[in-house]
């Protein structure tokens, strides 16, 4: 770990929030793109049937 | 060679798309993490503002890319206008997201970085104010698209807003050229190696370099899988809406 100095606490929590942000948008583009899948094989497997 | 406008037909894209997307995303993970370990660990601190310059590698990448998302945006708004392809209008509303996110980045790292360099986290200055509106035009955008059920009309409205925003999007990119005042220093990234006072060191340009590489190649990737979500909820509205029909 560098010697951030006085300044550790701002510099810590600027990579802090843009890791978090960046985490929460890669999750949330994950999840959805697993949500709507999941329910378009459904309603292709329903047609199918059909 | 293929044509760009066969990107146009979402069966080509969702190919193309799938095979640059590992891509895409193998070299956002590789230069964000060299970009931002380098930076981070191995760069020295600035003479004057001490280690917080280390922030410099992620508030740039971050406000240049918050700029070029809502220009990509404005590319694919004005293709869905002018030729009507889906996948435009859908990439333009994939990618505000993520070009939202990029400006809180921005805005935040900024008022942290701000605070023990200008003794304040927040300044009314034309680039500051300039990003703030840009990150509601964000906002906005992401709104009306959710507010209103016909995706065309949604597509529609949401270009304009677009087209307006651009203003917005232009001035956060040379607010200090229009206005020569206010706290934020002026342009540093394209004045390195030039022998300009204010250009960015060696030491810390290549580290910046690749972080924003990072960023862009993130954003690309972002956007790409974005897309392909778009694109597969829009069949299963038309399967939906085929079911109901009986």
């Amino acid at each position: 770990m560098p010697d951030l100095g006085s300044y550790a606490t701002e510099v810590l929590s600027a990579y802090a929030g843009t890791l978090i942000l960046l985490a929460a948008i890669v999750v949330a583009s994950v999840w959805k793109a697993r949500q709507v899948r999941a329910r378009l094989d459904e309603a292709e497997t329903r047609r199918g049937r059909v | 060679m293929a044509s760009l406008w066969e990107y146009a037909n979402p069966r080509k894209f969702m190919d193309t798309s799938a095979w640059l997307l590992p891509w895409a995303t193998g070299i956002a993970a590789l230069c964000l993490v060299t970009g931002l370990v380098w930076g981070f660990f191995f760069t020295p601190d600035d003479f004057r503002q001490g280690s917080t310059v280390k922030i410099i590698f992620i508030h740039v990448p971050a406000a240049i890319m918050a700029i070029n998302a809502w220009l990509m945006m404005l590319v694919a708004s004005l293709i869905w206008v002018i030729r009507r392809h889906h996948v435009s209008a859908l990439a333009a509303k994939a990618a505000a997201p993520v070009g939202m996110v990029f400006t809180m980045i921005a805005l935040f790292t900024g008022a942290v970085w701000g605070q023990p360099m200008w003794g304040t986290w927040w300044e009314w200055d034309p680039r500051l104010t300039s990003f703030l509106i840009l990150f509601l035009f964000y906002l906005g955008y992401m709104a009306l698209w959710e507010a209103i059920d016909n995706p065309d009309s949604a597509a529609d409205l949401t270009s304009v807003l677009c087209l307006v925003g651009s203003v917005f999007a232009v001035i956060s990119r040379y607010a200090l050229l229009f206005w020569n005042q206010g706290l934020h220093q002026g342009t540093t990234v394209s004045n390195a190696g030039v022998g300009v006072e204010e250009g960015v060191a060696p030491t810390f340009l290549y580290p910046l370099m690749i972080s924003l590489t990072g960023f862009a190649f993130l954003f690309l990737a972002l956007v790409l899988y974005r897309t392909r979500t778009e694109i597969r909820a829009r069949r299963l509205k038309a399967l939906i809406a085929q079911e109901r029909m009986g």
